[in-house]
């Protein structure tokens, strides 16, 4: 990884994280009061994001050609398949439970928040027992 | 009709913006699309020898992810210090635990949560994505609620 790259990418962390945190989705009760259908606010800030990553998307490559530090312009690879419907369908279940989601419960470790990290090493162990029983690609 | 936003409405949508700038800086900058999830895959790659987690598409993303996901601990600390605000969270333990762990490994077998599926993969229109997100929600919601009425 170039020098130039690195320094990208954690800057584009850290504009994540501050965003997350000023949206207060790194509280679990704020998420949870969304799910609860108490305040609309994760609307906003799913939609604002989507709305400034979509305009990113589409008009990045057709203005720069290829990425200002390198590299090539990838693509989400979402599949139409069972296990991502089912995978879904699950992580919804521990998102309603515990009111985090993965960027949420690393950016915790950021403002302090320090019982989210119970659900931090709650997921990496729950990455660990999905990958050891995975199918192979 | 109850209040939509009574915790006001504002800095919710200048966070979703923000977010959104970050996700973007990265694509442009590096053409990488910023899913959050799967660094708790990789990781274990510098770990464990087990197959799956030694697939290219891991070994090959490890790096930046952590670089990444440091990024997201110094800007979430960044708000922290200028904003003086100490919250801490008062869901249960267990709920924390568990819905970690489930989140965790249904995260990684639909292979995105609400950052990869929710803003990466909706932003491009994926339709998986979408109806992951439908799915995901509705779970969550009907979760949330069960919760409150029993736990």
């Amino acid at each position: 990884m170039s020098a130039a790259r690195s320094a990208f990418i954690l800057a584009s962390g850290a504009l994540f994280g501050f965003g997350l945190a000023l949206s207060t989705m790194v509280k679990p009760e704020v998420v949870l009061d969304f799910l609860r259908l108490r305040d609309m606010g994760l609307l906003l800030v799913l939609g604002g994001a989507v709305a400034v990553t979509f305009a990113a998307y589409r008009l990045g490559p057709r203005l720069l050609g290829k990425p200002l530090a390198g590299g090539a312009f990838l693509k989400h690879p979402s599949e139409m398949a069972a296990r991502t419907i089912a995978g879904a369908a699950l992580f919804g279940v521990g998102w309603g439970l515990s009111g985090v989601c993965p960027g949420p419960a690393i950016a915790n470790l950021g403002t302090g928040d320090w019982p989210v990290a119970i659900a931090l090493a709650g997921m990496i162990a729950g990455a660990y027992v999905q990958g050891r029983v995975a199918k192979l690609e | 009709m109850p209040e939509l936003f009574p915790q006001g409405w504002q800095h919710y949508l200048v966070g979703g913006l923000l977010l959104g700038a970050g996700m973007s800086l990265l694509f442009l900058a590096t053409g990488l699309i910023g899913g959050m999830s799967t660094v708790f895959t990789t990781v274990w790659s510098f770990f464990s020898s087990a197959p799956y987690f030694r697939e290219e598409r891991f070994m090959s993303s490890r790096q930046w992810r952590i670089v990444y996901a440091l990024g997201i601990v110094l800007g979430a600390l960044a708000w922290r210090l200028a904003s003086g605000d100490a919250f801490v969270t008062h869901v249960p333990y267990w709920q924390l635990a568990a819905g970690g762990f489930i989140a965790g490994y249904g995260a990684r077998l639909a292979n995105g949560c609400t950052a990869g599926h929710g803003i990466c993969g909706m932003a491009s229109l994926q339709p998986a994505s979408i109806l992951a997100v439908l799915t995901f929600i509705a779970t969550a919601m009907i979760t949330a609620n069960l919760v409150r009425a029993f736990a």
